[in-house]
């Protein structure tokens, strides 16, 4: 009896049809990629070039940086709305620290830059601690806490820069942020850096495990004698800091630090990682669906632009990619459990 | 009051399986107006089977149902409902971000001529329904913010005064205080003597005999006795229900079975005075090394609580808990495990990880003993492979996602993980309900293995057989307090049932 049980779970577990169900969630968004990437080539001669390869890079850089961060909390089944805005005070604190040529009116407090882009990777801790400790002492959802924290954010941004903007941010960010060496910016190494380190932690180690353990299922989890409360703590405090990371290193890349800068990053973040596959229930997905979900969204926003489409309608075909990814996200969890069965 | 009128209901030659299995055979019931009928019987016995047939639920059966004489066959609990038949089920099924008065007309309320609720009226006859009920609350308060027990009348009430002929009360005094069975067992005879049919069943015969007129005895899918309240005693039902002799199925615990005289091993565990508000009272028991201490009591009867508490889940109000001499509080079930506790819930779904493959489920709550930061997997899988093989966990391979494996496999799974560093104390709720034979004897092999090593056990059951099968002393928990210690003496199925 117990063979013939044994017989019946592997033939289940070895046949092709459910293994391609249950990775429909990895399959589907590099199916995706694959069909955009030759439409845009298809349609415009100047879009499959190495040139625009490196552009479509540099684009992604920032949403990538913040992506890695939002990653871990996405797998741990929660969400962070105040990316955009942590990255935006961040930007803004690192060159609210730096000495800001006379004609920039805003009374900031110069100091030397390695202690700037400290206190600023310390501000944006504290944030993401604010954020923990709301959602694991307080128990409020993380998508409330994260919206306060959004206000909250961008309110000191506010206070700091008071409707002015500022150039100047350290050094070592200026580069990190804008230069390149032997023609690759430095702002792609640093995503490519992140995501891999991301990547690493979230496979080999043994806090890997746990996000993805309480992703999987929280009640067991707890059941199991894991600190629950610790992980989704630490979760929130990672994706602050890879927003604030990616703040700074955005102020650098666009020249300058100013109010409601990084608006557009929150959508971009949150749809680079649902697109790439990412469960919304937790649990399943990764780093690497997270590179994915980024080239797509990238393929996407520099292709519209090689093909001449009316740039207002380019709003709503990002809308509809976008739902299509979400329903593809439900649809490949269902078709999971259904091969789990 | 003897009935010479004709019955409301009746049920003749009901039978009725699932997949194969008989749970009702042959069954023959009636039920009278102004008549309150007792059913009693063991978990599975075919009460409830019964009853979700006379309220609609099951309409599959074979044998004739006739109501007031007529041949009847429900399609739906809604045709039951139609007829004038409600059920309140054992579990709670109310709405607790509600108010009162919502959950009281919840599905009819009372609307004007444009359709809108009238909340007034509503409130009102809310409260006058309840002060019947000898309920006094706001009714436009939340109902959610009322205690359980006072949830659950409330729920009783809304079908009780439904205006239903016939009403069917599943277990409905299980969350219940004291005074809060008594007013509604005077509510129940003053709907007696309106003419309500009622249907009461209950684990508490104590409770069965105060109130109702008639008893019916459900044993394997048939009744075997109706008698007169009056009539009977609590040993006579509890000989009815679980047999002698002959019928027993595989090894009945109808026998004495002696249990060993009380260890002098070293206390792993003690509790002192713990109380969690209307769940628990002042519980106090000491657990040894080497010992297999048994929590029997029924249904709602505080055992999860109990076993949450012991794990850091649940925090309680009041008392003490001592993990080999050190008082502990645990913040989280993370500082309970580092303690030395493990549990095993009762629901396999709450601590196993379905997606993920087996090794990764047995490996969960030891990782931090063989990572500190990188994660090692071949070492997770061979000792993952040593328990499979050591626990005969079928299919053997650690690699399957958990989900493959069959509800016994998966139990195992769920031991396994706790047992390759053994804690100081396990706490098993329910190891072996829902299993077949085979795999409950293997459980109870591996838990005899465990307290040879020397572990502290707490079974926590709801079935007799369980606590009688593994515990060396066994403690009897009813409504929230511990009633009755059974050690170094005798012990049987029909002496448990006796003390809870």
């Amino acid at each position: 009896m117990s063979s013939e049980t044994a017989l019946a779970a592997e033939r289940r577990a070895r046949g092709l049809a459910p293994f391609l169900r249950s990775q429909m969630r990895n399959i589907a968004p590099f199916l995706t990629l694959i069909f955009l990437s030759a439409f845009f080539a298809f349609a415009s001669p100047s879009f499959a070039t190495l040139d625009n390869l490196g552009n479509i890079l540099t684009q992604v850089s920032v949403t990538g940086i913040i992506a890695v961060g939002l990653t871990f909390v996405i797998l741990c089944a929660e969400i962070d709305l105040s990316i955009a805005s942590i990255a935006n005070v961040t930007g803004i604190a690192v060159a609210y620290f730096t000495l800001q040529e006379s004609y920039v009116n805003i009374a900031n407090i110069p100091l030397p830059g390695a202690v700037a882009i400290i206190l600023s990777i310390l501000l944006c801790a504290l944030l993401g601690l604010v954020n923990a400790l709301g959602l694991t002492m307080i128990g409020i959802p993380s998508f409330i806490m994260t919206l306060a924290m959004m206000q909250i954010a961008a309110g000191i941004s506010a206070l700091l820069v008071r409707g002015q903007i500022a150039y100047k941010v350290p050094s070592l960010i200026t580069t990190l942020g804008s230069g390149s060496i032997g023609g690759i910016p430095w702002i792609v190494i640093v995503a490519a850096i992140m995501l891999l380190g991301g990547h690493l932690v979230l496979t080999y180690t043994r806090f890997g495990r746990y996000v993805y353990m309480v992703g999987g299922n929280r009640e067991a989890a707890e059941y199991s004698g894991l600190n629950v409360k610790l992980i989704l703590g630490s979760v929130m405090v990672i994706s602050a800091v890879c927003s604030g990371i990616g703040g700074m290193l955005g102020v650098a890349h666009f020249g300058s630090a100013q109010q409601n800068e990084f608006d557009t990053y929150l959508l971009d973040s949150i749809a680079a990682v649902v697109v790439g596959g990412t469960s919304l229930f937790g649990g399943r997905g990764g780093i690497g669906n997270t590179i994915v979900g980024l080239f797509v969204l990238g393929v996407l926003n520099n292709g519209l632009d090689h093909v001449n489409i009316d740039s207002f309608l380019k709003i709503l075909i990002r809308g509809l990619i976008l739902l299509a990814a979400l329903v593809i996200n439900v649809y490949a969890q269902r078709l999971r459990e259904k091969a789990a069965e | 009051m003897p009935e010479v009128r004709s019955p409301i209901l009746e049920l003749q030659g009901i039978t009725k399986s699932f997949g194969g299995v008989e749970a009702l055979r042959g069954v023959d019931f009636a039920l009278h107006p102004g008549e309150i009928h007792g059913l009693v019987g063991e978990n599975g016995a075919g009460k409830s089977t019964l009853m979700k047939i006379i309220a609609g639920v099951h309409s599959e059966f074979s044998g004739r149902f006739l109501i007031d004489g007529q041949e009847t066959h429900f399609r739906s609990a809604r045709d039951a409902h139609a007829a004038g038949i409600a059920m309140v089920h054992q579990e709670l099924s109310v709405a607790p971000d509600l108010t009162v008065a919502e959950n009281v007309f919840l599905g009819n309320q009372p609307t004007n001529a444009l359709g809108l609720v009238q909340w007034r009226r509503m409130a009102r006859e809310a409260g006058e329904q309840l002060a019947r009920f000898g309920i006094d609350v706001d009714p436009m308060s939340r109902l959610g913010d009322l205690p359980i027990g006072l949830q659950q009348l409330i729920e009783i009430a809304r079908v009780l005064f439904s205006g239903a002929r016939i009403v069917i009360l599943d277990e409905p005094t299980s969350a219940l205080s004291p005074p809060e069975v008594e007013r509604l067992f005077a509510t129940l005879r003053r709907l007696r003597e309106e003419g309500t049919a009622i249907v009461f069943i209950s684990h508490f015969i104590e409770d069965i005999l105060r109130v109702s007129d008639i008893v019916t005895v459900f044993r394997n899918g048939r009744k075997v006795a109706e008698t007169a309240s009056a009539a009977t005693s609590k040993g006579a039902l509890i000989e009815a229900m679980i047999g002698r002799g002959g019928e027993a199925l595989e090894h009945s615990y109808t026998d004495d079975l002696m249990l060993p005289r009380p260890s002098d091993s070293q206390v792993v565990l003690k509790v002192d005075q713990l109380s969690l508000s209307r769940s628990l009272k002042d519980i106090t028991f000491e657990a040894r090394a080497g010992e297999v201490l048994g929590i029997y009591g029924f249904m709602g009867c505080g055992q999860q609580e109990l076993s949450r508490i012991l794990f850091g889940k649940l925090k309680p109000d009041s008392g003490t808990l001592a993990v080999d001499g050190t008082p502990k509080t645990f913040a989280s079930t993370a500082a309970a495990r580092r303690a030395g506790v493990a549990l095993v819930p009762e629901s396999r779904r709450d601590m196993l990880f379905h997606q993920e493959p087996v090794y990764k489920n047995i490996s969960i709550s030891i990782l931090d003993r063989i990572s500190s930061l990188l994660l090692k997997p071949a070492q997770e899988r061979d000792i993952a492979q040593r328990q499979v093989e050591q626990l005969q966990i079928r299919p053997p391979v650690v690699g399957l996602d958990l989900g493959m494996l069959s509800g016994g496999n998966q139990q195992k799974v769920a031991l396994a993980k706790w047992l390759t560093y053994p804690p100081k104390l396990l706490v098993l709720c329910e190891p072996t309900r829902g299993m077949d034979v085979g795999a409950k004897n293997d459980v109870i092999n591996i838990v005899r293995d465990l307290r040879a090593k020397g572990l502290a056990i707490i079974v926590l059951s709801t079935e007799p057989e369980t606590v009688l099968s593994l515990a060396d002393r066994i403690l009897v928990l009813k409504r929230g307090a511990l009633v009755r210690e059974f050690s170094n003496e005798p012990v049987s199925k029909d002496r448990l049932l006796e003390a809870a």
